[in-house]
């Protein structure tokens, strides 16, 4: 696999990791729900990248899957159902913004630590994807656990959901 | 023969950056208006405004001090010397071994410590709101700034701006690190330049504003020199983008005069694209209150502290 094929895998799962963050960071109904929705496109921009650079054609039915439903049709309704429930103020979050940051850096560290550990042998470009993918995962894990109200626990487990694509895409 | 070409370089891009920072305000303010349906002042505006303030009297409080008369020029020196150290155009420079990312960030915190004390000067109590509130979000916004700046020299092995350029020329890369750093990098730009979501450069009459209440009692010369550095400022940070992001197209040191006239065209393009990305953000975003902008901050913290942890973690592979 070229240098250069393996540098966009890395930046995209890595942009994956970056938008999960901005989950973490979003304390407005709609605002979580959009960046939700960016999520799932680099999500299928990711898989799609992948299902060119391994000629795997059967990767873009994954990422045409993920594009349909978690980028447009998921957070659409959901918008629809905020706008009825008239919930779109302010989302609690337990323990503040910047804990909860804090904590998602060191869940990224340990990710890091572990998976590098663990596969020692493995081809590089699934070790750092696979990497990057424990840490959206366990985001998304701790998006769940931050967050008091129904839909964003959703969007926590669907951003988790998005991770365990990504691991199955890379690996 | 090199020492006079390297002079005349050096000297180039200082006045080059003293003539284009007040474009760069009138073209944002003008591109603004035109997204929001109005006509919008002429491109030149910033620099009438700066010759009528020249001339126009000094106003100064009765009990203003001899500080209050100098912050302006130490900002605008201070300010001024950091952006002619950001490569514009050419590499080589004659002052590029001085041309550090530390000393940078230095400059401007001193610049930043005068506007400081300049607003509590007077005594007023709306300087002193903008005083308190400047070093808060500074507090954050400099140690963001000084991990970013890690991440970037651990990656080119140098904090000094033309090895930094040439390497990522030499080495042209997508990696990870580089773009939460220039993420982080960004929102920094952002909360220095006091840009709309952390303060609105547009209005004076906010309760929530912060450079504007800082420079309330300034006037004549000294507020055209004050204003003058802030637009200096936006630039350095466009051009640092551009430099550490984006280095296509500068020149070497000893290049030929084509090569110098192409990368200061090329140098036009880039601060152009990146001032036109920064009045789309602005003008799609409202403003965040007083207290979301440590958060807003915190993520640029948080994005030079992940810049370096994978940077050191995919280094030890």
């Amino acid at each position: 696999m070229s240098n250069l094929s393996f540098d966009f895998a890395h930046l995209l799962a890595g942009g994956l990791v970056l938008v999960s963050f901005m989950l973490l960071y979003q304390d407005r109904m709609r605002g979580l729900i959009n960046t939700f929705a960016l999520h799932a496109i680099i999500l299928s921009l990711s898989v799609s990248w992948q299902a060119w650079a391994q000629s795997a054609p059967h990767l873009f039915i994954t990422a045409l899957i993920a594009l349909v439903f978690k980028a447009i049709v998921i957070p659409i309704s959901l918008q629809r159902i905020i706008a009825r429930l008239d919930i779109h103020r302010s989302v609690d979050i337990i323990g503040g913004i910047g804990a909860t940051m804090l904590l998602g850096i060191g869940l990224v560290a340990l990710s890091m630590v572990v998976m590098l550990r663990a596969t020692e042998f493995a081809d590089p470009l699934a070790r750092e994807d696979l990497a990057f993918a424990l840490s959206v995962v366990l985001l998304g894990l701790l998006m769940m656990a931050t967050r008091r109200n129904a839909i964003g626990q959703v969007i926590g487990f669907m951003s988790l959901e998005n991770g365990l694509i990504l691991a199955a895409a890379g690996a | 023969m090199g020492m006079i070409v390297g002079l005349a370089v050096q000297g180039a891009q200082m006045l080059l950056v003293l003539a284009l920072a007040p474009l760069l305000i009138g073209y944002t303010r003008k591109l603004k208006s035109r997204l929001l349906r109005r006509q919008g002042p002429p491109l030149l505006q910033p620099y009438r405004d700066l010759a009528k303030m020249i001339r126009k009297e000094v106003v100064l409080a009765e009990n203003a001090s001899w500080l209050f008369r100098l912050a302006p020029y130490a900002i605008f020196a201070c300010t001024w010397v950091a952006a002619a150290l950001v490569p514009t155009f050419a590499t080589g420079l004659m002052f590029s071994w001085t041309a550090d990312l530390i000393a940078i960030t230095a400059l401007l915190g001193s610049a930043r410590f005068f506007l400081a004390l300049a607003g509590m000067d007077i005594g007023t109590s709306f300087g002193g709101i903008g005083s308190s509130r400047e070093a808060m979000f500074a507090s954050l916004a400099e140690p963001a700034m000084i991990l970013i700046v890690f991440t970037v020299s651990l990656i080119a092995g140098s904090t000094q701006l033309s090895e930094i350029a040439a390497f990522s020329l030499t080495h042209a890369q997508l990696r990870v690190s580089l773009g939460l750093a220039l993420f982080g990098l960004m929102i920094v730009a952002i909360a220095e330049n006091g840009r709309i979501p952390v303060d609105n450069p547009a209005t004076h009459l906010e309760l929530t504003m912060v450079h504007e209440a800082m420079i309330l009692e300034y006037s004549g010369r000294h507020l055209a020199v004050i204003e003058f550095a802030a637009a200096l400022k936006i630039l350095l940070y466009v051009s640092l983008i551009a430099c550490i992001f984006a280095p296509w197209g500068l020149a070497a040191s000893e290049a030929s005069l084509f090569a110098f006239a192409a990368g200061v065209a090329l140098y036009v393009g880039k601060v152009w694209i990146v001032s036109s990305v920064l009045v789309l953000f602005e003008t799609s975003i409202a403003k965040m209150r007083v207290f979301r902008v440590p958060e807003f901050l915190g993520v640029a913290l948080m994005l030079g502290f992940l810049g370096i942890l994978l940077r050191f973690v995919s280094g030890s592979l």
